[in-house]
């Protein structure tokens, strides 16, 4: 049996086993943002270390940064000193930062890939849980805590256990109104949110290759809401495409012979996993979910489920579901009512989840008593949008079309949920208090749902919209 | 630098018996707008323990009867999502030094490991009947003994199980892997020499 994709990367990147039995795993492409690298910087400090391959590391900011007005100082003292750490740790360990002062700041997740930093196999960390998004290219990429940060700026490598790999195969052509979105949301309601601990996720088969390298990231960004550390695409043609000419891309004959090498890294048809699952993406549905965890999706015209259909070991989770959602057991989640609606995030910030949602929302207005606005993922999404003329379209609909940066996916700016409002988003996390207020509630879809909750103002089916 | 070994932790448990606790959940991020890990611990399930205006809402980490427990008893898929580091330090600097559950998220173990959490997994009865034994009696004792990978208490031992290089490296003491990375540099510079995109993608 052949090796894996996965097991090639790595074996490639180990340096060794450690005595406590991991692995010593070189990181080619470190990536770090305000949130959880000034610790990591201050203990190096601490032991007179110093950054061994600063010239692998890049920053940016994301999290904190206010998207109305981006000026200096932020009018939050603590996010701007959290900026202003950043800005020293990077000027005095020597690392490249794209701060706001750069054309390309933006969420990490977003921007190493379209600097053409993110390429097919690398070993990709940040301290951040959705960094298996670079995966999409054939990266081995996975979120680190702040002590590994720490560890992978002292020494480019850190320790590690080697998962198992799972491959989900997907064929089937999609349904008109379904997106990338709607697939993981599908495999994550399927597998469970803990379904994929101690596994790598292999995405394969007709419909993954049909994907573009956008769509693939959407995918991939989300393996960890189903346990899965890292989620990883086989790298083709759509790759190299997408990777020519871009700023960190290989050049001229260097991009040539790279390509060969991308090609051969690609999992082989008799590849060995440890386990496979397999899905038809003609079966899936524009997705919402209406619970407290992404695992807990279903399609836009099923009915939520009742406690008591419910597998036990699942029923003292959905109670508790119904305790914050204040919904009711087994009604419809269609024409549920919304509050504000959220167009950004890692997961679909990108220029293409901002077209799909413009198309929808053309020649339409926000329903009257929604907030909704569109944060893109960076500063080169926002002026592509600018290009095209999305940025209009949202804003005669009545959203507002903000700078770029987290916002309301996790709230650290002033972007918050009030009170128990309804958030319809197209981020990743529907946990309680993550969308700013204790009592918030959030429905996960695909920008275009969400573009069609906002001008209806309740949950609706975008295949009616298209 | 030179660590405790955790081979053997005692104290008292505080159950928080819940599935897929998420990290928001364990710190909410809106404090998580600081550049060090300091005072985390009055953060640690903030909005779970206390309303809008900061009453309680008698969550077992301000109950009175599981005053200074120091092992967090839980249940599947403890620590899902963020990968805050801030969640693990959060909770130990509120005094929790090791916890039990049915499972745990992968990152989060990671982070708990390394800075000397351990994270044990019991079976789904042996958790329950671990967090019925501390609700009835809360000041029962409880041993997490990593070198015979046994929990026990007065009444009972279970088996625990854990990754064999986090219970190795937490009961011997050689969490904190900077050094042992360190050890390495030479074989470093040479997988990294030898990486096809460090070389060009030069054969
Ligand atoms: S957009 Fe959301 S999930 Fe992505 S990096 Fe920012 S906070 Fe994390």
């Amino acid at each position: 049996m052949a090796k894996n994709l996965f097991n090639k990367v790595w074996d490639m990147h180990c340096v060794g086993r450690l005595s406590s039995g991991q692995d010593q795993l070189f990181i080619g492409l470190h990536l770090i943002h305000e949130v959880t690298s000034p610790q990591a910087f201050q203990m190096l400090r601490e032991r007179g270390l110093g950054v061994l391959h600063p010239e692998r590391t890049f920053a940016t900011v994301d999290h904190i940064v206010p998207t109305a007005s981006q000026s200096r100082p932020f009018s939050d003292p603590l996010a701007e000193a959290m900026m202003q750490a950043l800005e020293k740790n990077t000027k005095e360990f020597g690392i490249e930062f794209f701060s706001l002062d750069t054309d390309y700041q933006g969420i990490v997740h977003i921007i190493g890939p379209e600097l053409g930093l993110t390429q097919p196999g690398m070993t990709i960390a940040c301290g951040d849980s959705h960094t298996a998004t670079h995966g999409a290219f054939g990266a081995i990429a996975f979120g680190i805590g702040t002590s590994q940060i720490r560890d992978v700026l002292a020494t480019q490598t850190m320790a590690i256990n080697r998962p198992k790999v799972r491959q989900i195969y997907i064929k089937g052509e999609l349904q008109k109104g379904v997106f990338a979105k709607d697939i993981i949301l599908r495999i994550m309601a399927d597998l469970g949110v803990e379904g994929g601990l101690g596994y790598a996720y292999e995405y394969t088969g007709p419909t993954v290759s049909r994907l573009t390298m956008e769509e693939r990231m959407t995918i991939c960004n989300m393996s960890i809401e189903g346990g899965a550390r890292v989620g990883y695409m086989n790298p083709d043609q759509t790759t190299f495409d997408y990777l020519q000419g871009r700023r960190y891309s290989p050049k001229g004959a260097e991009f040539d012979r790279a390509v060969q090498f991308w090609k051969d890294l690609a999992s082989p048809p008799d590849a060995e996993y440890d386990d496979r699952f397999e899905l038809d993406a003609s079966s899936i549905e524009p997705m919402v979910t209406w619970g407290i965890n992404p695992g807990h999706g279903i399609g836009v015209t099923q009915n939520m489920p009742r406690v008591a259909d419910a597998p036990e070991h699942e029923r003292e989770g959905i109670k508790k579901a119904y305790a914050h959602m204040n919904f009711k057991e087994g009604a419809p989640i269609l024409g549920q009512k919304i509050d504000v609606a959220f167009i950004g995030s890692c997961t679909n910030g990108r220029i293409s989840d901002l077209r799909d949602a413009a198309r929808v929302v053309k020649g339409r207005k926000v329903a009257s008593g929604v907030r909704a606005f569109v944060v893109p993922g960076s500063k080169q999404v926002a002026r592509q949008a600018r290009e095209e003329g999305l940025d209009r379209i949202f804003q005669e609909a009545g959203f507002e079309f903000r700078g770029a940066g987290c916002s309301m996916c996790l709230a650290m700016n002033p972007d918050k949920l009030k009170d128990d409002e309804i958030s319809a988003s197209s981020s990743n996390r529907n946990f309680i208090g993550r969308q700013g207020s204790p009592r918030g509630r959030t429905l996960l879809m695909s920008p275009a749902m969400v573009a069609a909750a906002a001008v209806n103002g309740r949950v609706v089916d975008v295949r009616e919209y298209l | 630098m030179s660590l405790p070994k955790k081979d053997l932790i005692k104290g008292t448990g505080i159950p928080v018996m819940e599935n897929d606790i998420d990290t928001d959940r364990i710190i909410p991020a809106r404090f998580m707008k600081t550049v060090t890990f300091d005072g985390l611990g009055n953060y640690a399930f903030y909005d779970a323990r206390f309303h809008e205006d900061g009453s309680s809402k008698g969550h077992p980490f301000d109950d009175p009867r599981y005053r200074g427990g120091s092992i967090l008893i839980t249940g599947r898929n403890f620590g899902c999502g963020s990968s805050r580091e801030h969640a693990p330090q959060a909770l130990q600097k509120y005094g929790i030094e090791a916890i039990i559950g049915e499972s745990f998220a992968e990152i989060f173990i990671g982070n708990c490991t390394s800075i000397g959490i351990p994270c044990v997994s019991l079976n789904k009865e042996d958790v329950e009947s671990l967090a019925q034994l501390v609700q009835e009696n809360p000041g029962t004792e409880i041993q997490i003994d990593l070198v015979n990978k046994q929990v026990r208490t007065p009444e009972e031992n279970f088996y625990l199980e854990i990754n064999e290089s986090f219970r190795k490296s937490l009961a011997e003491g050689t969490w904190d892997t900077t050094a042992a990375l360190l050890q390495n540099k030479e074989k470093i510079e040479e997988v990294y020499r030898n990486l096809a995109y460090i070389k060009g993608f030069v054969a």
